[in-house]
């Protein structure tokens, strides 16, 4: 990286309209964060249709700053409702609000905003100095290579998520199975399309995004809204107090969790929701007072806390250097990085260095961020979870069915969105996970791909996928990831919270 | 809408097979190990296997479960309401939208939408309006959106 390109970098940055994007993107991120039943996936998918007529560096800026608002936001409503804002806070809600209910409430509640800030930062970090370096490396990889990622993506979203894996494995292979659809294959033979010319096209991720993540959330909504919200506590005070002393008394809890949730969220298919849960579960194993917990304890708060905010800068390592999601919120971003002409791979360093650096300063920025607007989100919460849903729940549902419309300007796109709406609220009451599915719509091109052109190179050989070292390296690792569910039974005794 | 995963598993399997049949149609590449059916019939192939472990394990299991357990909210009547008319509204939306036009499908849809969910006229009206004239000038002139003017062809801005 060289002065040249760090400066251009800075010049994207702090361009007054940028800036203006990423405030505008923060304040939406907080409210989607702190609403519970809007999360920060769906307003990723819902800002998709905006950033489209954005030039790519505020487009990304919105996204990264309203997705680390959110996940943060996430934990206003577990200290006051016991609602977590997004499933990245349902680890601890309980924990949280019992720290509410003892009196609390600004520890809880400053224990969230000051973690997730410093596991943002650390796994920005990790972010900076990682994607580099295996872009370096991955400059050497062929299809071989590519296709072991890919299965190693695959597998270890199945085998991260939480529940029955054989459900997983059902999702993924749906998701494949969407992705197969069209003509975008090996061989340009349309498949599945029924003769209809919308469907020749191919189906479209964005509208099926919309529909996953925010139409099924939406469903969900209405359908409890009959149920009203309770808070805890309505007036809060100085959430800085005591902070440092938790910093010097749970160091290591800091730093394990900051590590593991970049690891996590690195690891395609996992989240910052999956990164709190192992480490909320980690800290409680490793912890000098487990009994204390779920008693209202801010141990384990501190550590998932770091844990959700870290794994949201670590799941950008492989959708930036392989174009592999490491979340469901990258699976939409690697769509719009395609869109701006900023596509994903190795070589992206090295062709668009100014933006990757922009990206990465967009990253420190919105976490920075986050302290005043998270202050300002906290003393303003009360006001913020009375915000009346019977009209802001049509108002969004509105919204995805114009962003539906408006990425190929085609009615169908509604239809999409409704349609895979409903068979992810389906899936989820049934207990098949919605990550896997799309990581498999992500990735069933490439994986197809990569495995036809390594056949025409190999004639066809099998065993090709073993010859080269790093392809046999990651064939093992991916052999060792299906060994993952004897570990998660060790870490994670108790399945049925899921 | 919790199906009993006998049932899923069923389905699932049902599924693969009808694409195994279908994909049977496709013509193989020439001089290729590995043609347009290879991908869809391993994924068919693999829901087939799941779809039979999934409902053999139910069927093994010893608890018995309802074909279909129907969510609490299916019988109190608001939620119920709410849910069938986003659903119905997005249907109508698709079908009218091109001859109302976009604004008056989305406001008319908004304010039944807020009504059911129990805003008051007072909140629902307003908000209705706002939200449709918000997202006129969002999508339709900051972003170029074709949006549809249907009916109000003759008043288009």
């Amino acid at each position: 990286m060289t002065l040249a390109v760090l400066s251009q970098a800075f010049a994207l940055v702090f361009d007054p309209y940028v800036l203006w994007v990423i405030v505008a993107s923060a304040a939406f991120g907080l409210f989607v964060g702190a609403i519970p039943g809007l999360t920060a996936t769906m307003a990723t998918a819902l800002l998709v249709p905006v950033t489209f007529f954005m030039p790519p560096v505020p487009a990304i800026a919105s996204i990264v700053t309203a997705t680390a608002m959110a996940i943060f936001a996430g934990d206003i409503p577990s200290c006051l409702l016991r609602m977590p804002g997004t499933p990245a806070s349902a680890a601890y809600t309980d924990e949280a609000y019992a720290m509410t209910k003892k009196g609390q409430g600004e520890v809880a509640l400053g224990a969230g905003l000051v973690f997730s800030v410093i596991g943002g930062l650390f796994g920005t970090a990790v972010l900076i100095v990682a994607a580099p370096a295996l872009a370096e490396i991955a400059l050497k990889f062929s299809s071989f290579e590519y296709f072991w990622l890919v299965i190693l993506g695959l597998s270890s979203a199945v085998f991260l998520a939480i529940g029955n894996p054989l459900k997983g494995v059902v999702s993924l292979l749906l998701g494949l199975l969407v992705a197969s659809q069209g003509l975008d294959n090996p061989a340009a033979f349309p498949r599945f399309t029924f003769g209809n010319a919308e469907l020749a096209g191919g189906l479209t991720l964005i509208p099926i995004m919309i529909g996953m993540f925010a139409v099924s959330e939406i469903i969900r909504n209405v359908a409890t809204m009959d149920q009203p919200w309770e808070m805890a506590q309505t007036k809060i005070g100085n959430v800085f107090t005591g902070m440092w002393t938790l910093t010097k008394r749970y160091p290591l809890q800091i730093l394990r969790g900051s590590t593991l949730g970049t690891a996590i969220g690195a690891l395609p298919g996992a989240g910052a929701d999956i990164a709190a849960w192992m480490s909320y579960a980690m800290s409680k194993r490793f912890s000098k007072e487990p009994e204390k917990f779920g008693s209202g304890h801010v141990e384990g708060i501190v550590e998932a806390g770091a844990s959700n905010n870290s794994a949201l800068a670590g799941a950008w390592i492989p959708a930036l250097v392989f174009g592999i999601p490491g979340d469901s919120i990258t699976a939409i971003v690697i769509g719009v990085l395609y869109i701006k002409g900023l596509n994903p791979g190795p070589t992206i360093f090295l062709e668009k260095a100014p933006e990757m650096y922009a990206i990465f300063i967009v990253f420190i920025l919105a976490n920075l961020l986050m302290v005043p607007l998270g202050i300002a989100a906290i003393k303003g919460a009360s006001q913020l979870l009375r915000a009346p849903r019977e009209v802001l729940m049509p108002v969004i549902l509105l919204f995805c069915v114009v962003g539906s419309f408006a990425i190929n300007n085609s009615p169908f796109g509604v239809v999409l969105m409704l349609a895979f709406g409903l068979v992810a609220y389906v899936m989820e009451e049934n207990g098949f996970p919605v990550a896997p599915a799309i990581l498999g719509m992500v990735l069933g091109a490439m994986l197809e791909e990569h495995f036809i052109s390594s056949m025409i190179k190999a004639d066809g050989r099998l065993l090709a996928f073993f010859e080269r070292p790093i392809a046999a390296g990651l064939g093992a690792l991916t052999l060792a990831v299906f060994a993952w569910p004897l570990v998660r039974a060790w870490i994670l005794p108790d399945r049925n919270r899921a | 809408m919790k199906f009993n995963d006998a049932l899923s598993g069923a389905a699932l399997a049902a599924l693969g097979a009808l694409v195994l049949w279908h994909i049977q149609g496709f013509p193989p590449m020439p001089g290729q190990k590995y043609g347009p059916a290879w991908f869809p019939g391993l994924i068919a192939i693999g829901l087939v296997t799941c779809g039979a472990l999934l409902a053999a394990a139910r069927l093994r299991a010893a608890a018995p479960e309802p074909l279909l357990a129907l969510p609490g909210w299916l019988r109190r009547a608001r939620p119920a309401a709410s849910v069938a008319s986003v659903i119905a509204g997005l249907v109508l939306y698709v079908f009218v939208v091109d001859m109302l036009g976009f604004h008056v499908t989305a406001a008319v849809l908004l304010l039944v939408w807020s009504r059911l969910l129990g805003a008051s006229w007072r909140l629902a009206a307003p908000v209705s309006l706002a939200a449709t004239v918000g997202i006129h000038l969002a999508f339709y002139k900051l972003l170029k959106v074709p949006l549809p003017w249907g009916l109000l062809e003759q008043f288009a801005f």
